[in-house]
């Protein structure tokens, strides 16, 4: 079970929970949980997510493993220039 | 070699300044830009732009134009099969307007003949008819419920409902109870800020040279910040495969982010297509401003609380961009890093995205972050001065550091805004005297940065040189800072290393020059690719000694025996390895491909001294300082060369740098003379000042730098103006007719 | 289509070709004669990319006519360097990393090239204004300045 926090705008699809408990492993299978719990959360995941994980950002990682301590923030797919 | 991100290990050639590989090609002229080849054959193409910023296309005639002798290939949105996917049909629709133009230089046809002049004589004859629609190009004004729809049903889910056509996207960020917050401050200050669209304002327009044949083989070469990237586009709104299409990225003369898109290429191979020739475009200037990327412009609302003592308490943001005719997420960044650089317990933005008639946005260096920081850094320094409190010490109660949750959501870790600004409070800029009409400003700011797919290909040659293979067009002097993390980390002079960047056919995929990636990602696949080699010619080593692999280990550039019981043989250098590498079993390379993470922030802290002239409104900027951390500087002389340009970007764009719209929404200032950018007799020198807090995601500390710098200075400028003139400045840019207007209704 | 032959002088080499009436004298060296060095950023004469020198004044060929090249000498970045011994000017901007992208190089060289020639000694001043119609948007001018100080500092004493 991990914790994870969601951005402000996609609590509308979490009936206003900021944390969300999730039963993964891994930054897939996060994603996979979060859109079948969560169907108001799928445009967003199809659209794509980053994960930042303690601290540290991961773009698109599916195989980067969770811990059920871990700090795992959403973020919106980032793009720079 | 053990891995070292904490800074003590002692570098021999990361922190030198070596003369860059493409020095001298430079200097000379002989390097070859995005205009400067030619093919046999060649035809020039041309494109014809719409004159309305909102119209429907009734009817295009190309007749006249395919009937003129010379002309070869004419093309509209007919030639481009349309696309499902939606990110790739605005990029088409965007390259050629299918059914509406959408803004002012839309494209709207092509055409390739054998001459210039041909090519635009026949844009002439090309009949468009189109029925003109009404526009807005004003952000606000096109969030009002009776404002002219630019495209309909583009929303996302984000939106709520019953909200006008031209709204996009909402997104919301932030923790903590506002409103007690707020009801915990002294003072509350809020304000409206506007910014301009500005432009990346590279000095080369865009440029490719297209070929195809009639089988679907294609060959590009253009300036661009990403050849991977424009392969994977350019194949699909052509209907090829990507493998068919081989694309080559010529040196680059300037991008910033605004060459991190097509605008020209598809075009120009749909021509070459049509016309079984090679197509040369190049863009005008006036083009290049009407019908390629500004940023976002934006209206943004900013509240903060603050006790006497200056700690924050309630940080608000209510932030509306407009990315031009196409749907853009560029705010989701700006909401993000508005209040990125303080530890808040209550904080909230809200972004919006908003449509208008103006061309399709692309990034600008940090995208979103400049406006989002500009409006946040001037009501702090507002707060700071109506509680007579030191700007600086204030940042510094208030600043971000590891362990503090950030406003965009997860916790930092080792982060370098408090050495920045303790570094600025210790430095004698802060304290130089001030004369009549001057003022002081700073702005701290921040970039996330980013790491991406990246591949690298490292080939120790026969003769001991090594050469190292990447996919990113150098855009700031990364090939020097990569041959130098090669050389480190081979242990080899770095003369003896050369940087080469490939087309799409001869390497791996890379994701385009941008998120401050390539020193980070690119340096950090290169020295796991050398490491690869350097095990690769342990071996070799291994087996000319006829000892086991694991007992030897690579020091300072050659294969020695680990350790005394793995017997006593003199080190094999590099040279000496490569030199029989065809007899121990072949050519030796090393390679390493990946999709990078754990790319560190970087926080920078400017400050600004102006004088400005009361009579003409004018603003001279008399002392200007960086500070950033960099995490390690691999070549100093390039981290200093992205603080102090971006930093003068940014100071375009506080005091001159703006799209001018008319009631027609047309452009009005689509060339040099009226879009101002900063020349040389504008600015003092810029003091770059380097910080290094290693960032642990990389074995050598490197953070991205080159977005960051263009983000203070706007605040940092406006905040040096509102104090010089005794007015607050709200509005950028801040040109002397504003300045002196804002003087007037001091009184 | 009327065309007009013109006879010029470039680099020191004598040079001919044909051109139409219309045609700028960038478009002419860089279509005609191959020589790329100078570039087209605007076209108008506002970035000065496109800076050559026209019987040693300091000009932007994209405002010349070709057929105004008619007997005058024309200089442009090719001819900086002699051989392969590169202008103080040229080393200077290596060395002191005075270029990022280098689109604007070959035309900040030619221009700096033609104040020394006026001026071997200028202030940082005289420096900038001199290069104010040369927009650099990589560097912000500052290792720009120090390259052409020390390379008027070495010629000085050369």
């Amino acid at each position: 079970m991990v914790t994870v926090t969601i951005w402000g705008n996609l609590r509308a699809y979490t009936d206003g929970r900021a944390t969300l408990e999730v039963e993964a492993a891994s930054f897939k299978q996060l994603l996979d949980r979060l859109a079948l719990d969560y169907p108001g959360l799928r445009p967003q995941i199809a659209r794509g997510v980053s994960l930042a994980l303690d601290g540290r950002i991961y773009r698109e990682a599916w195989f980067t493993p969770i811990k059920p301590d871990s700090e795992v923030v959403l973020m919106p797919y980032m793009a720079g220039g | 070699m053990a891995l070292d991100p904490t800074g003590k290990r002692i570098f021999k050639v990361v922190g030198t300044r070596p003369p860059r590989p493409d020095g001298i090609d430079k200097v000379t002229g002989r390097a070859l830009y995005g205009a400067d080849v030619s093919a046999p054959g060649m035809l020039v193409g041309r494109i014809l732009r719409s004159p309305h910023p909102h119209a429907t296309i009734v009817a295009i005639d190309t007749s006249a134009a395919l009937a003129l002798a010379g002309v070869k290939a004419v093309v509209t949105a007919a030639d481009f099969a349309p696309q499902t996917d939606p990110t790739l049909r605005d990029i088409q629709d965007n390259c050629m307007a299918r059914g509406t133009v959408l803004y002012d230089g839309h494209a709207v046809a092509a055409v390739a003949a054998t001459t210039a002049a041909i090519a635009r004589a026949a844009l002439k004859l090309i009949k468009v008819t189109y029925a003109p629609l009404p526009h807005v190009t004003d952000v606000d004004a096109a969030m009002r419920a009776d404002a002219p729809v630019v495209q309909a049903g583009r929303a996302l889910e984000s939106v709520p409902a019953g909200m006008p056509d031209n709204v996009t996207h909402r997104c919301e960020f932030g923790h903590g109870d506002l409103d007690a917050a707020f009801g915990g401050a002294d003072l509350i200050v809020a304000r409206s800020f506007t910014t301009a669209a500005t432009h990346q304002g590279y000095i080369e327009p865009h440029a490719c040279l297209a070929s195809m044949t009639g089988d679907g083989k294609g060959d590009l070469w253009c300036c661009t910040q990403g050849q991977f990237n424009v392969r994977t586009i350019c194949a699909a709104l052509l209907g090829i495969e990507a493998s068919q299409l081989r694309v080559t990225a010529s040196e680059i003369g300037g991008g910033f982010g605004g060459k991190t898109n097509v605008f020209i290429e598809p075009v120009a191979l749909a021509l070459a297509r049509k016309s079984g020739r090679p197509v040369k475009i190049v863009m005008a200037r006036d083009e290049v401003f009407r019908a390629t990327g500004p940023t976002v412009s934006s209206s943004i609302d900013v509240k903060i609380g603050m006790t006497k003592s200056g700690r924050i308490t309630a940080a608000e943001a209510d932030l509306r961009y407009s990315g031009g005719a196409f749907p853009c997420l560029t705010i989701e960044m700006g909401a993000q890093a508005a209040f990125a650089a303080y530890d808040l317990a209550a904080v909230r933005t809200i972004g919006w995205n908003v449509l208008t008639n103006r061309p399709k946005e692309a990034a600008y260096r940090a995208p979103g972050a400049p406006q989002a920081i500009y409006a946040v850094e001037s009501v702090i320094d507002e707060a700071c001065q109506k509680l007579g409190l030191d700007p600086l010490e204030v940042r510094l109660i208030n600043a971000a550091k590891k362990g503090t949750k950030s406003s965009y959501g997860p916790t930092f870790d080792d982060i370098g805004l408090l050495a920045t600004l303790n570094a600025a409070k210790a430095h004698p800029h802060y304290r130089a005297p001030l004369g009549p009409h001057q003022g002081r400003g700073l702005s701290a700011g921040f970039w996330f940065n980013f790491g991406g797919n990246t591949c690298v290909s490292l080939n120790v040659n026969t003769d001991g040189t090594v050469g190292v293979t990447e996919g990113n067009p150098d855009i700031g002097g990364s090939r020097a800072a990569i041959s130098q993390m090669a050389a480190e980390e081979l242990g080899i002079p770095y003369a003896q290393v050369r940087t080469m960047i490939a087309d799409t056919a001869s390497l791996g995929y890379n994701d385009v020059t941008d998120g401050s990636r390539v020193t980070f990602a690119v340096g950090l696949a290169t020295i796991k690719a050398a490491q690869d080699a350097t095990r690769k010619m342990c071996a070799r080593a291994a087996r000319i000694w006829g000892i086991d692999p694991e007992a030897v280990e690579w020091v300072d550039g050659a294969a020695v025996p680990a350790g005394p019981n793995a017997g006593k043989f003199p080190p094999l250098t590099l040279a000496e390895i490569a030199a029989v590498s065809f007899q121990t079993g072949g050519p030796i390379a090393g390679h390493h491909e990946f999709n990078a993470d754990g790319a560190g922030v970087s926080f920078g802290v400017h400050l600004c001294d102006v004088e400005v002239d009361p009579e003409t409104g004018a603003t001279k900027v008399l002392r200007y300082t960086v500070f950033q951390d960099a995490g390690r500087a691999v070549h100093p002389a390039y981290v200093e060369g992205q603080m102090q340009g971006g930093a003068v970007q940014g100071i375009g764009w506080a005091l001159n740098e703006e799209y001018i719209y008319g009631p027609d929404g047309r452009l009005q200032n689509a060339g040099f003379l009226d879009y101002r950018v900063p020349v040389a007799s504008d600015l003092p020198m810029i003091e770059a000042v380097i910080l290094e807090i290693p960032n642990p995601g990389h074995p050598y500390g490197v953070r991205g730098v080159g977005e960051t710098p263009i983000v203070p200075p706007l605040a940092a400028v406006s905040n040096a103006v509102s104090r010089a003139i005794g007015v607050r400045m709200n509005r950028l840019p801040m040109s002397p007719p504003r300045v002196l207007a804002a003087l007037g209704a001091k009184g | 289509m009327k065309t007009i032959h013109v006879a010029t002088t470039v680099n020191g080499d004598a040079v001919e070709f044909i051109c139409a009436p219309e045609e700028s004298l960038l478009d002419v060296l860089r279509n005609r004669l191959g020589l790329t060095g100078a570039k087209e950023g605007c076209g108008s004469g506002d970035c000065g990319a496109c800076s050559i020198t026209l019987d040693g004044r300091l000009v932007c060929s994209c405002l010349v006519l070709a057929a105004e090249a008619e007997g005058a000498e024309i200089g442009t970045i090719e001819g900086l360097a002699i051989g392969d011994a590169l202008h103080p000017l040229q080393q200077a901007f290596i060395d002191h990393a005075a270029l990022q992208c280098g689109i604007c190089t070959p035309g900040i060289l030619v221009a700096a090239k033609a104040l020394l020639e006026r001026n071997p000694d200028p202030t940082d001043t005289e420096i900038r204004y001199w290069l104010a119609g040369n927009l650099c948007r990589c560097t912000g001018y500052d290792k720009i300045i120090r390259a052409v100080q020390d390379a008027a500092k070495k010629m000085r004493a050369a």
